[in-house]
């Protein structure tokens, strides 16, 4: 380690983020050196480059970024730390690749107490570690108060896609097995009962969660997966109907099949909302041929971030790309896209 | 955890109310019934409760949609207030457009304070909280969301709000149920409102069989609620009666809650006239505040004069808030007029004919 810069160190404990942390100058230098680089701590970063290099091996590569603006900055199950690791390594992992390196970029409100950013950062750099990535560079600006609401966090990744491994959403074909790992609704319920304005007691957890490993079993056993995608805005709903346009398909679901907790769907019977809308932050929808469907199945069932996944419904021909579903009661409606903004910086 | 919720989601007994239903309708005549709230609407389609019902049942969709009903130049008066101070409004209102294309949400985008809420009483605690300026509720609905906002508007006086106020918009059902009859809908029967019961009673619905000799069932929301409110509906229409009779017994009491009357009554007094979207000027078919709580009307305090403004030109909203037309008898249904761009305030609301039809239904 170089010779310490500043003469004293950051109160971590009462200090609060000033404008000088985003000026570039020695208050930025000391913020990545004591608070970030402290936590992410690897060789790459260590250098203090403006950029991080590393060497690659050929094949396929796959880059993906993702703003994170959730608010409450902390809620049950995780907090905006741990989110942008998990959701940028899902991004990167829903093309099958294996996600090796992430970058940070930070927008910090003035007045933003720096033991809640430490906290932040440790997450990070927790989620990271158990995920196997390593965060390699980054970038840290500071906004007057008021211009932002305490910490915005963006992070890219890359990682690289094993041989023969196709996975993209124009793939889905009719016939083709519609699959979803666990339960839908979790994280949009667990974040939205702590909203000041909507404190609900509940006992439901964010399913905020690297799914790099599980997709890496699910490539193992079937590598002709044709879709994958985690369902975070929108929904399932969403990510279905995404799905059907950029595949030029219909999709019929059965209600019964998809799994929601109870209290998830009281929760949205008492917010008047539909599970089915509501965010993921651990979970992903899977689409394949008929014949890998049983096989893949048991796979994420034998998988513990994947214990409830069940077969949702298959993909149809139809050419104004509807998501159709048949009602627990019943019946047959369209799923529709999401409209508005129910739900606002739900991740 | 909510209980007594799937019980009347139960596919089962939904197959075995519709085979009653399907045995007990007659060949030679079609049953027009019309859902006169939204809650039904969307419940009909949200479960594709119409996919079990025979074809000689036919759903209207009724004007039962706060969000709906309510004229654009009261949504003018809504964004005129943004102007001058916060106004406090539930997300469906903030979409629904006013003259010119604008709506609370265009207002906020460019600088107004526009906040979403999920009851009077949230609006009540932003004020609390910004004593240096003004807060309006602006506040919609019946009979079910009137007592809450009475309760917030007596609040205000308990603890000398100032700088709260209401820009009241809340109607009556019965005197739009007498509109729908009277504009010549042709109906063999209505399901009757369901939590707007469980307020005002059932005596305000016997006009709709005394003196417009239809059958009316008050229902719940749920789809089990809407399947056996059918079925006592045609066997009335069958046995060629006309009562008022009550589905919803678990919530609906004969004569309501008399406290949340006793609160409209105190809190709330009714207007000469109020402008409807579709169903126009209707006498006394709307409240507004009190002359004891008069402090507390926004329209009073801001000066505010509702002019009306005209619908958009292509918009079917009016004809289809009276079951004259369908939504897929708009020429703008799903093309100009969507949810994510709506037209008229039928495709705003999932409660909204347009809404119900466009997210749910449009696969037929």
């Amino acid at each position: 380690m170089k010779k310490r810069m500043a003469v004293r160190p950051l109160d971590i404990g009462k200090g609060r983020i000033e404008m000088p942390h985003g000026s570039g100058g020695r208050a930025t230098a000391q913020l990545v050196e004591e608070l970030f680089l402290k936590a992410f701590d690897n060789e790459w970063l260590r250098q203090l480059n403006d950029q991080a290099s590393f060497h690659v091996q050929g094949g396929k590569m796959v880059v993906a970024t993702d703003g994170h603006v959730v608010s409450p900055i902390f809620f049950p199950g995780g907090d905006i730390g741990c989110l942008s690791i998990h959701g940028t390594i899902n991004d990167v992992a829903m093309s099958g690749a294996r996600p090796l390196y992430l970058s940070a970029s930070f927008i910090l409100e003035e007045g933003f107490p720096l033991i809640e950013l430490e906290k932040i950062a440790r997450s990070m750099a927790e989620s990271a570690r158990l995920a196997g990535v390593a965060i390699i560079t980054g970038d840290t600006k500071v906004v007057e108060k008021g211009k932002a609401d305490g910490v915005f966090i963006t992070t890219t990744g890359i990682g690289m896609v094993p041989e023969g491994v196709r996975i993209s959403g124009d793939r889905a074909r009719p016939g083709d097995r519609i699959l979803v790992s666990g339960t839908m609704g979790d994280h949009g319920i667990a974040v939205l009962s702590k909203r000041e304005n909507l404190t609900f007691e509940t006992a439901i957890l964010s399913d905020t969660a690297p799914l790099h490993e599980l997709v890496a079993e699910m490539v193992a056993c079937a590598p002709d997966i044709h879709c994958l995608r985690d369902p975070t805005r929108g929904g399932l709903a969403t990510t279905l109907n995404e799905i059907a346009h950029q595949s030029g398909v219909g999709m019929k679901i059965n209600e019964r099949s998809i799994p929601v907790k109870g209290e998830v769907a009281s929760a949205c019977e008492l917010l008047g909302i539909d599970p089915l809308y509501v965010a993921n932050e651990g979970k992903l929808v899977a689409i394949c041929g008929e014949k890998d469907a049983d096989s893949l199945l048991s796979v994420m069932r034998d998988h513990p971030l994947a214990r409830d996944a069940a077969v949702i419904g298959e993909v149809v021909e139809d050419e104004h790309c509807f998501v159709q579903m048949e009602t627990a009661f019943g019946g047959m409606r369209v799923v529709d896209w999401l409209t508005g903004e129910p739900l606002p910086r739900i991740c | 955890m909510i209980k007594y919720v799937d019980e009347y989601r139960d596919g089962e007994v939904a197959r075995h109310i519709a085979k009653r239903i399907a045995t007990d309708v007659r060949p030679e005549r079609t049953y027009r019934f019309m859902e006169f709230c939204g809650g039904h609407t969307h419940a009909i389609f949200r479960y594709g409760l119409s996919d079990l019902l025979p074809p000689a049942i036919r759903l209207i969709h009724g004007p039962g949609c706060p969000v709906c009903v309510l004229p654009i130049g009261r949504v003018d008066g809504a964004i005129a207030l943004s102007k001058q101070a916060i106004v406090a409004t539930y997300a469906d209102m903030m979409r629904v457009p006013g003259s010119n294309a604008m709506s609370l949400f265009r207002a906020r985008a460019e600088g107004a304070d526009v906040r979403m809420v999920y009851s009077a009483t949230d609006a009540l605690q932003i004020a609390r909280e910004n004593p240096e300026k003004e807060v309006v509720f602006f506040a919609i609905g019946f009979e079910t969301t009137t007592p809450p906002t009475a309760l917030a508007i007596r609040q205000a006086k308990i603890e000398n709000l100032s700088n709260f106020s209401v820009y009241c918009n809340h109607v009556l059902t019965p005197p739009a149920l007498r509109g729908i009859l009277d504009s010549g809908a042709e109906l063999d029967g209505v399901i009757g409102p369901s939590h707007v019961s469980a307020v005002i009673g059932i005596g305000p619905y016997d006009f709709v069989s005394e003196k417009y000799g239809k059958p009316i069932v008050i229902s719940g929301f749920e789809p089990l609620d809407v399947m056996q409110s059918i079925l006592m509906l045609v066997e009335q229409v069958n046995s060629g009666r006309a009562e008022v009779e009550n589905e919803y017994s678990r919530a609906v009491e004969g004569n309501g809650n008399a406290r949340a009357q006793m609160l409209m009554e105190e809190v709330f007094e009714l207007r000469d006239a109020f402008e409807w979207r579709g169903l126009g000027w209707m006498e006394r078919s709307a409240r507004k505040i009190s002359a004891g709580y008069s402090e507390y009307d926004a329209e009073i305090r801001f000066g505010l004069i509702t002019s009306s403004a005209s619908d958009h030109k292509a918009c079917e909203c009016g004809e289809i808030l009276r079951g004259i037309k369908s939504p897929k008898d708009c020429k703008v249904f799903g093309k100009a007029c969507t949810p994510e761009n709506p037209l008229g305030s039928c495709m705003v609301s999932s409660e909204g004919a347009c809404a119900a039809y466009y997210s749910y239904g449009r696969y037929k």
